[in-house]
């Protein structure tokens, strides 16, 4: 029930090639949410999350990018020293690889939001909850 | 079971095949030298007398026929045989201005007859077979070679041409069709249609089908084969030569037969215009060893592809060509190797979601030659992960490095950002100034 989607566009290294994927974003009147950028030499993956995923994809797709969907999880990070080591260490004791987080661009009113996408979402999910960690669902999201 | 038409040359101890083309070259050599003024200059000015061409290991010695040659000398500047012997026209019309065309004696007619009547019979043709003809009739040497094979087993022919698909489909389904020739783009789109129009595939009596004179690919055979259920075989023929049925394939699908009674096929390397033993990939080159009425020494058919003459599991002997990989006008050669985009494109389509999109940006830093690959990225080929792109570039480069000989930079590009154009696609950006 918490997982969340995340858009994935590809971007080739060029000048201006992000700007113009969320300036498309925005003059469709998606909210960014969240942003983080992934790269290489030639290419990059830019991971979003906007206020409405569906309308995002066909926007994008109807204007060539290549896109997908991922689910990933928003976890709020408890409101004490290392409370992101804390989410960490949950994680690693339970075999579960973090492959990427990165976190909100905007001020949510919540503690600070961090995006996750693990090997394993489904029983990050669980174990997490277990461990007391606060978790966005997407209606949540949708509504920030 | 593997119907063979003429046995006794077709599957011929290759010695004997071998002894028969030098006499027959020796002959044809003198004729051509005797007869046609193009051929007697340019062996004078090689220094080439007909009696210094004894065995096929002399045919290095001998000029090479273009297709321009044929344009440059229309009508009738490379006919060999008396206008009064000629009984047939086939051409082609080009593109540009001038057609080609080729003047057959009955003797040619015959030799072209006999050839398909193998190609016919390699698919299990015979009398009791209905053979449907949907190539062209006319000056294109399709329908009338087909038509012309087909009369010769004694098959049921049907002359349709081509066209009109829905009486094509009546015809094939009320006549009982057993044989198809036609292009393989048009099997396709006869395959396409019975799905669409609700045909039941069980009322119709499609064995076979005779399919050339454009190229194709192994998928598009299964695909064929699936939507009609029938062998699905290569044939290849040029009117230069005489037309369909210069080579074929047998059931084994494992190469054309060349009809090397009739022709003798070469490879030679297109750049050093050397010729290259069997096995090894380079252009496609015959000289007709039997034709009257305008024979051809050395035509080169800027068909790229590879010859094999170890004997085929069907028992002929005859050499195989595999199937073309391209055109020589279409090469390129990057650090002393051949590449023909055909190749990488033949990788590229390979490869899981890789759109067939593609440029090859050819460079030359610090005296290397670099090959650089633009490959679209596709919804199907996208992760989420940097490390699923990464994979799909090395699988790309190691596909490339092993069938095309080098090594290539794969660039990830964003969708729909490499040119389409109408027919032939600019894929090609050479950088180099040679
Ligand atoms: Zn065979």
């Amino acid at each position: 029930m918490y997982r969340v989607k995340q858009l994935s566009v590809f971007l080739e290294n060029r000048k201006g090639s992000l700007a113009a994927a969320t300036q498309l974003l925005g003059a469709s009147g998606l909210n960014l949410l969240a942003l983080s950028i992934a790269e290489t030499d030639n290419f990059g993956i830019a991971r979003l999350i906007v206020s409405d995923t569906q309308d995002g994809v066909s926007r994008l797709r109807a204007s060539g990018y290549t896109v997908r969907t991922t689910d990933v999880l928003v976890a709020c990070v408890p409101d004490r020293p290392n409370g992101l080591t804390e989410i960490l260490r949950i994680l690693e004791k339970e075999d579960i690889s973090v492959e990427y987080l990165y976190s909100f661009v905007r001020n949510s009113g919540f503690n600070a939001l961090i995006i996750f996408r693990v090997s394993d979402t489904e029983r990050a999910m669980q174990i997490l909850k277990n461990n007391g960690i606060e978790m966005l669902t997407q209606a949540q999201v949708d509504t920030l | 079971m593997n119907k063979i038409w003429n046995p006794e040359i077709e599957c011929m101890d290759r010695a004997e095949i071998i002894k028969l083309q030098n006499e027959r070259l020796r002959n044809v050599v003198k004729y051509e030298y005797d007869r046609v003024p193009l051929y007697r200059e340019r062996m004078d000015k090689k220094g080439v007398k007909p009696e210094d061409i004894r065995t096929i290991e002399d045919l290095k010695y001998l000029p090479f026929t273009e297709k321009t040659d044929l344009r440059d000398t229309f009508p009738y500047g490379l006919f060999a045989a008396d206008k009064k012997d000629i009984v047939r026209i086939q051409g082609s019309s080009g593109t540009t201005g001038k057609p080609i065309v080729s003047g057959y004696t009955q003797n040619d007619i015959d030799i072209w007859t006999e050839m398909m009547a193998r190609t016919l019979t390699a698919g299990n043709a015979d009398q009791d077979s209905i053979i449907q003809v949907c190539y062209g009739y006319g000056l294109f040497t399709g329908g009338l070679g087909a038509h012309q094979g087909s009369s010769k087993i004694g098959a049921m022919t049907i002359p349709m041409s081509s066209g009109n698909t829905a009486r094509q489909l009546m015809m094939m389904e009320e006549m009982g069709t057993t044989h198809l020739c036609c292009t393989p783009s048009y099997a396709l789109y006869l395959g396409e249609s019975i799905r669409e129009m609700g045909i039941d595939r069980s009322r119709l009596n499609l064995k076979c089908g005779f399919l050339g004179a454009e190229p194709w690919t192994e998928e598009m055979r299964a695909e064929i084969e699936s939507l009609l259920g029938i062998d699905a075989l290569d044939i290849y023929g040029l009117t230069e030569i005489s037309g369909p049925g210069v080579s074929f394939e047998c059931l084994e699908k494992n190469g054309m037969h060349v009809n090397e009674d009739h022709v003798i096929p070469e490879i030679i390397d297109p750049a050093t215009e050397m010729p290259l033993p069997y096995g090894q990939k380079g252009e496609l080159v015959f000289t007709t060893i039997t034709k009257t009425g305008m024979p051809m020494l050395r035509y080169r058919t800027h068909d790229i592809c590879i010859l094999h003459d170890e004997k085929c599991a069907c028992g002929r002997t005859i050499v195989r060509m595999e199937r073309l990989m391209g055109r020589t006008d279409d090469m390129l050669v990057i650090r002393g190797v051949n590449v023909f985009p055909s190749q990488i494109e033949s990788v590229l389509v390979g490869v899981r979601g890789v759109a067939p999109h593609y440029m090859l940006i050819v460079d030359r830093k610090k005296a290397t030659d670099s090959l650089e690959i633009q490959v679209e990225v596709t919804d199907d080929m996208f992760s989420d992960s940097i490390g699923g792109l990464d994979l799909i570039k090395k699988e790309i480069a190691e596909k490339i490095k092993s069938v095309v000989g080098i090594k290539a930079e794969i660039t990830l590009v964003a969708p729909h950002t490499i040119p389409r154009s109408e027919g032939k696609a600019k894929r090609i950006i050479d950088k180099r100034n040679l």
